[in-house]
């Protein structure tokens, strides 16, 4: 972003970067940048606080007042919670079916009234939703020992077809939950650490690791830090 | 450690383009009466576009009207679902009309784009190509103030 706001403002533009990393956003001096210590993925702070949005606005846009590049602090800070988003995944029938595929199709009935909801979604990159038990049924063999270079993955894309899952995932997860939206990453952590569907994805991660599939095959499968 | 933590140390160690100057243009127009236009780099489109590709270095244009508008980022170091819950915590078009409504800024640009955060370390396309071709555009809408986002 700040490499874009060199390039615009040269351009005869007036720019404010919201940057979320400080140290970047510091070597790389762009005119004027509202730094925000926010959760990764959500540069304005909070979803669905338009107040708060508008202050973080209000900010940015005062420092078009300065004469001289300008890199200021918004003066809150939100850490992303830890702690576990309290969503109920489907009960599990222990039937012929992989976990995972069960409670995929648990909570397509979920994800359809998302759908409905917000007219949009953004499952669909190499896989739709259709295609999310077959993708799972895959990563679950995987998982298990099965040869990825000989069980093909619907969508192929390794870190596609994740992305795709995870997301399914998440916009049925918060059409489950009640209150207040979810903190910074707490819906991802309920996908990695408590769904049958986060769990084969990393399992699968880990069998490509250890068949040595290349590097960018398995690693973007999910966040770098898992 | 957190997912967030992790980044933001990963990214402090991590080689940045360098800018010997700084490009630093005055608004031409006080914000009340300034044309205001999001860049944002969510790598956020419509479903009838091309969808991003991994190492795409182009820019998605955005209707002020767009708000069925799907996450194209490949990036998975990132909370994904603030923007499912309500697109403005990245894109936030509607706080801008908001504030064109109350007079705080002139106008909502007629058109809004969108990069992917995920560029070659260089940023040479950005730089050189994309860039520029996308500031063109803000140009010929007349834009006078970019907010740029980041996901």
């Amino acid at each position: 972003m700040s490499t874009l706001a060199h390039v615009l403002e040269a351009a005869g533009l007036s720019t404010v970067v919201l940057a979320s990393m400080r140290d970047v956003v510091e070597r790389m001096h762009p005119p004027r940048a509202l730094y925000c210590e926010f959760p990764l993925g959500r540069p304005l702070g909070k979803p669905a606080d338009p107040d708060f949005q508008r202050d973080v606005l209000m900010h940015a846009l005062a420092l078009l007042e300065a004469e001289a590049p300008v890199i200021a602090d918004y003066p809150e800070v939100i850490v992303a919670e830890e702690v576990p988003m309290a969503c109920p995944v489907p009960a599990l029938l222990d039937g012929d079916l992989p976990p995972c595929v069960e409670e995929a199709q648990g909570l397509r009935a979920a994800y359809d009234r998302a759908l409905a909801r917000r007219g949009v979604t953004s499952v669909g990159r190499v896989i739709d939703a259709d295609g999310v038990p077959a993708a799972l049924e895959v990563l679950h063999r995987w998982g298990r020992g099965s040869a990825w270079t000989e069980d093909p993955l619907p969508g192929k894309n390794t870190i596609a077809v994740c992305l795709d899952i995870r997301t399914y995932y998440e916009e049925a997860a918060l059409e489950l939950v009640d209150g207040p939206p979810p903190g910074g990453r707490q819906v991802e952590t309920w996908f990695y650490e408590e769904t049958e569907g986060g769990r084969t994805l990393m399992a699968a991660r880990g069998a490509l690791r250890d068949q040595e599939a290349p590097f960018p095959f398995w690693f973007y499968m999910a966040p770098g830090h898992r | 450690m957190s997912g967030d933590q992790a980044m933001r140390d990963l990214a402090a160690g991590m080689p940045v383009p360098e800018f010997e100057t700084t490009a630093f243009t005055t608004p031409s127009v006080p914000l009340g009466e300034a044309r205001v236009a999001i860049v944002t780099s969510a790598a956020l489109h419509r479903p009838s576009d091309d969808p991003f590709t991994a190492t795409d270095t182009s820019f998605r244009t955005l209707a002020a009207g767009d708000r069925d508008l799907m996450l194209g980022h490949w990036s998975p170091n990132f909370d994904r679902a603030g923007l499912a819950i309500d697109l403005n915590v990245a894109y936030p078009i509607d706080r801008l009309q908001e504030l064109a409504d109350e007079g705080v800024v002139g106008e909502v640009a007629p058109r809004h784009f969108s990069f992917a955060g995920n560029q070659p370390d260089t940023v040479a396309e950005i730089r050189l190509d994309s860039g520029p071709a996308c500031a063109a555009e803000l140009v010929a809408d007349g834009v006078d103030v970019v907010l740029l986002t980041p996901v």
